[in-house]
């Protein structure tokens, strides 16, 4: 087996007395969709969290891209190129939808290479204030670059590029954030809930477009909720519950795993097409 | 010995008084997350209102203390309904700005009620003192500490037994919960505001006696210590408001002893900024279980900026720079030249408040920095002016940046308070280094405006020679707001963690639009100095941050010709009425409130 893209050994994170996330494991294969599932306060969001760097583990090891990353910034994890999504959102809110996407190229602007202290950024500021043709040119490809994304989304963001993100609808806010993640083009794709909110046509669409990714070669880490979407889509899937990892495998031997019932009962039932209550519980913003 | 003893127990007696203004605002933010600016003008009214029974009613101090309770108490009231519950649900920091407008109000008011001039406040009690081991107490220190006790105790009692303390508890855990419960929040919020004015007030007229003296400047000191003392003990912790504000009286009282009086404040706000590098949550918060509560929401009202054409901006600038050939223009010269150093001033400010989203009270400290760093270069290094004054700006840029630096991590309010900090540290470091900055002399005979050989210093020409500079800058700004630059600080503003997420160095490009933002403020100090010819430590105090911001709102957040619009209108439109320096004070006060309530994009739009 060659060398997986991500690889987290005995990751622990501690609320005061809580522990949110007790020793987690996983390895990521370029190429390859695991999904995470798990009840509400699982700990999922926690162990994204610490992956990209928004939170830092109290024990435990992440190595991405085969570089040992544990407790390392958000923004040099964006720089190896890791991109994530929230469970909750978040855009950009006063920034247009096109300029949105384009801070997801920012680390990859040559014009932002963070150079050497203190000069690196001097440099940034002097040659964007007297753009030489070069930043002008590199500006230019990364706008039709993010037109070339967004038309992912069919004519659900393209024909809003000028307008402010505050002014899109819960759904096309998510579809930005996951626009503005591929922009960094990532070697790995985390998505938080990317369907939280929807309704059934929007879910279904998507479940095409994470396919449209997959199908791409993008390696994708995905925490969802809903269960079909999990069962198409994931290559191999992983069950928290209460911090600690239940059940690991392919989709259908975790889908009838006990442990993963048990998790899950009093939620919901396992495998049904409907998860009503449960997409309500996850879709307040 | 005995004299540290004294240096002790003056440092508790003041901190008693500062627990007075703390609490209070510690309760108020815990029940609405707002900083109560207003706290020291309450303090202040407090102190006259005492003033009024004792000397002028001839009451007895009890009544007087009652009086003015209830005085500050009904004053709290009316502040909470005016500046607070019509702010319900817009931006967190609204309200703070909201509670700055109202303590420019409450000053004045009392300004032109009272006049200006300080007054004595004689302490009725005896005269004795008593000796406690080397050192002596007196009646009304036994008064204060007692002051300071009992209302720590009926506090206590308040809010653990009464039904109403039980709902103001509530309230500060949950205020949304607290409501679906049946809680009166907007009860709970005014008895918080009744209870922190009247505290409030009753420390001023403490202090008043204290030292028999009361004036009516003596507000904004007054806030900034409570404040100090809150962040110290933690944001809306109350008994560590108390320890806080116990910590602060001996940190400058032993610093007195040391170094001298006007190293006091020195020290409250060194204290403040350790304490929010270092232990943001206060000293007394415990291991913080979960990351501290974000206070995101910068203030910025969703808009679209109005879109004004190029060649209207050019026709404008050409007007402004035919001026001079009018007749008779000598003193709308003279008013525009300065309000075009205000307009740098407000678009250095409006790039990190507005753009950046880092509202920043401590632009005073960057004139300042400017404004020495010019004049002593030309007088003591002998750099020509046409140097010193570019120099000024780039030493503004890397000090004030530098300064700021500390402050990157925090959020929100405590960007405000932390920059507020700092600012208040560059004046008062600026009177106590005298070897390099003449100390509380100031400095006198900066040369005057001139480039090579030319002289600048005629009304026309240093009319000139700002709006040139004005348009310069404001013209590079806008220029640097459309490049990626541009499109990060705006998006670090909007959300910082997603900003991250992208790739983003908070520090990078944080420190770059401060840089910014100092070049400009150093130049506008740099260009005053030579144009007052004569400066010190207090030509530019957290007043004029204050009305930076008021004009940096007024134009609309984030927008250069906005902001240069809200400078000559704040500048300009008083002279056009010819209204007194008392009375200015009130308009800023009045114009920002009215803009925060009722028009919080600006004049022509957030951008």
């Amino acid at each position: 087996m060659t060398q997986p893209l991500l690889s987290v050994r005995g990751l622990q994170r501690r609320f005061g007395g809580i522990t949110a996330v007790k020793g987690a494991n996983l390895d990521l294969c370029e190429g390859e969709l695991l999904s995470v599932i798990g009840p509400n306060g699982a700990g999922k969001t926690t162990l994204f969290n610490l992956i990209s760097g928004h939170d830092r583990p109290d024990g435990g090891t992440v190595r991405f891209g085969g570089v040992e990353v544990t407790g390392s910034t958000p923004e040099r994890l964006a720089a190896l190129g890791l991109a994530r999504t929230f469970q909750h959102g978040r855009v950009f809110a006063n920034l247009t939808v096109r300029d949105n996407v384009l801070m997801g190229t920012h680390s990859r602007m040559k014009l932002a290479r963070p150079g050497p202290p203190l000069l690196g950024a001097l440099r940034e500021l002097f040659l964007a204030l007297i753009r030489p043709p070069g930043v002008r040119a590199e500006e230019q490809a990364l706008r039709r670059e993010v037109e070339d994304i967004l038309h992912l989304f069919g004519d659900r963001l393209i024909p809003r590029l000028d307008r402010p993100a505050y002014s899109l609808s819960y759904a096309n806010r998510r579809r930005l954030e996951i626009a503005r993640a591929l922009a960094l083009r990532p070697r790995l794709l985390m998505l938080d809930e990317p369907t939280a909110g929807m309704n059934e046509t929007e879910t279904a669409e998507m479940r095409t477009i994470i396919g449209q990714l997959k199908a791409r070669g993008q390696t994708i880490l995905l925490i969802e909720h809903k269960l079909d979407l999990v069962m198409q889509l994931s290559d191999r899937v992983i069950a928290m519950d209460d911090g600690a990892e239940i059940a690991a495998g392919t989709p259908a031997a975790v889908r009838h795993d006990p442990a993963v019932v048990e998790a899950y009962l009093g939620h919901r039932h396992m495998g049904g097409e409907q998860t009503p209550d449960a997409v309500a519980l996850e879709a307040s913003p | 010995m005995g004299a540290w003893l004294d240096y002790t127990i003056n440092g508790l007696i003041v901190g008693n008084i500062y627990a007075l203004l703390a609490v209070g605002l510690a309760l108020i933010f815990g029940v609405s997350h707002l900083i109560n600016f207003a706290q020291g003008s309450i303090y202040t009214a407090g102190a006259f209102i005492g003033w009024t029974c004792a000397q002028r009613l001839g009451t007895p101090l009890p009544v007087t203390m009652a009086a003015v309770v209830l005085g500050c108490a009904a004053l709290g009231v009316v502040i909470e309904r005016v500046g607070l519950r019509p702010l319900a649900g817009s931006a967190r920091i609204a309200p703070l700005l909201a509670t700055i407008g109202i303590s420019f109000v409450l000053d004045q008011g009392l300004q032109l009620l009272y006049s200006p001039d300080p007054r004595s406040l004689p302490s009725p009690l005896p005269a004795w003192r008593i000796q406690v081991g080397r050192g002596t107490i007196g009646a009304l220190d036994i008064l204060i500490a007692a002051t300071g006790l009992v209302s720590a105790a009926v506090l206590f009692g308040f809010l653990r037994f009464s039904r109403l303390g039980w709902a103001v508890r509530a309230t500060a855990q949950d205020s949304e919960a607290a409501r679906q419960m049946g809680v009166n929040t907007d009860a709970v919020n005014r008895t918080v505001f009744a209870i922190a004015a009247g505290l409030g007030g009753l420390s001023g007229l403490l202090v008043g006696m204290y030292y028999n003296h009361i004036d009516t400047a003596m507000s904004f000191q007054a806030t900034l210590k409570g404040v100090v003392a809150q962040v110290i003990g933690g944001m809306g912790n109350v008994p560590g408001a108390i320890a806080g504000s116990l910590l602060l009286g001996l940190t400058e009282s032993y610093g007195v002893a040391l170094f001298g009086s006007s190293y006091r404040n020195l020290f409250a706000f060194v204290l403040l900024l350790i304490v929010l590098v270092l232990r943001p949550n206060g000293l007394f918060a415990g291991r913080q279980a979960m990351s501290p509560e974000p206070l995101t929401g910068t203030f910025i009202a969703p808009s679209r900026p109005w879109d004004v054409p190029r060649w209207a901006v050019a026709v404008c600038v050409l007007l402004a720079a035919l001026l001079p050939f009018l007749p008779n223009s000598a003193y709308a010269l003279q008013v525009l030249t300065n309000a075009w150093l205000y307009a740098l001033l407000a678009i250095s400010l409006t790039l990190v408040a507005g753009t950046l989203g880092q509202v920043s009270l401590g632009h005073a400290g960057l004139l300042l920095i400017g404004a020495y760093a010019s004049a002593l270069l030309a007088l003591d290094s002998g750099l020509p002016v046409w140097l010193s004054i570019p120099a000024a700006g780039f030493v503004t840029a890397a000090l004030g940046t530098a300064l700021t630096w500390p402050a990157f991590r925090l959020r929100s309010h405590y960007v405000s308070i932390a920059t507020l900090g700092i600012g208040e540290i560059v004046g008062l470091v600026i009177l106590n280094w005298e070897s390099l900055t003449h100390g509380p002399m100031g400095v006198t005979g900066v040369p005057p405006l001139t480039a090579g050989t030319v002289e600048l210093d005629s009304p026309q020409a240093s009319y000139w020679v700002a709006l040139a500079v004005l348009v310069l800058l404001g013209l590079m700004q806008s220029r640097l707001l459309g490049t990626h630059l541009g499109r990060t600080f705006r998006a670090i503003r909007d959300d910082d963690v997603a900003a991250r997420a992208c790739g983003v160095s908070l520090d990078r490009y944080k420190g770059l639009a401060f840089a910014v933002s100092g070049f400009a403020a150093g130049i506008s100090g740099a260009i005053s100095a030579h144009l007052y010819s004569y400066i010190n430590n207090e030509t530019f105090t957290s007043q004029v941050s204050v009305l930076a911001l008021t004009m940096v709102i007024l134009g609309g957040m984030g927008n250069v010709l906005g902001a240069v619009i809200g400078a000559v209108a704040l500048t300009g439109l008083p002279e056009v009425f010819r209204f007194t320096a008392e009375y200015r004070q009130l308009i800023y006060g009045l114009v920002l409130l009215l803009m925060i309530r009722f028009r919080p994009q600006g004049i022509l739009g957030t951008a």
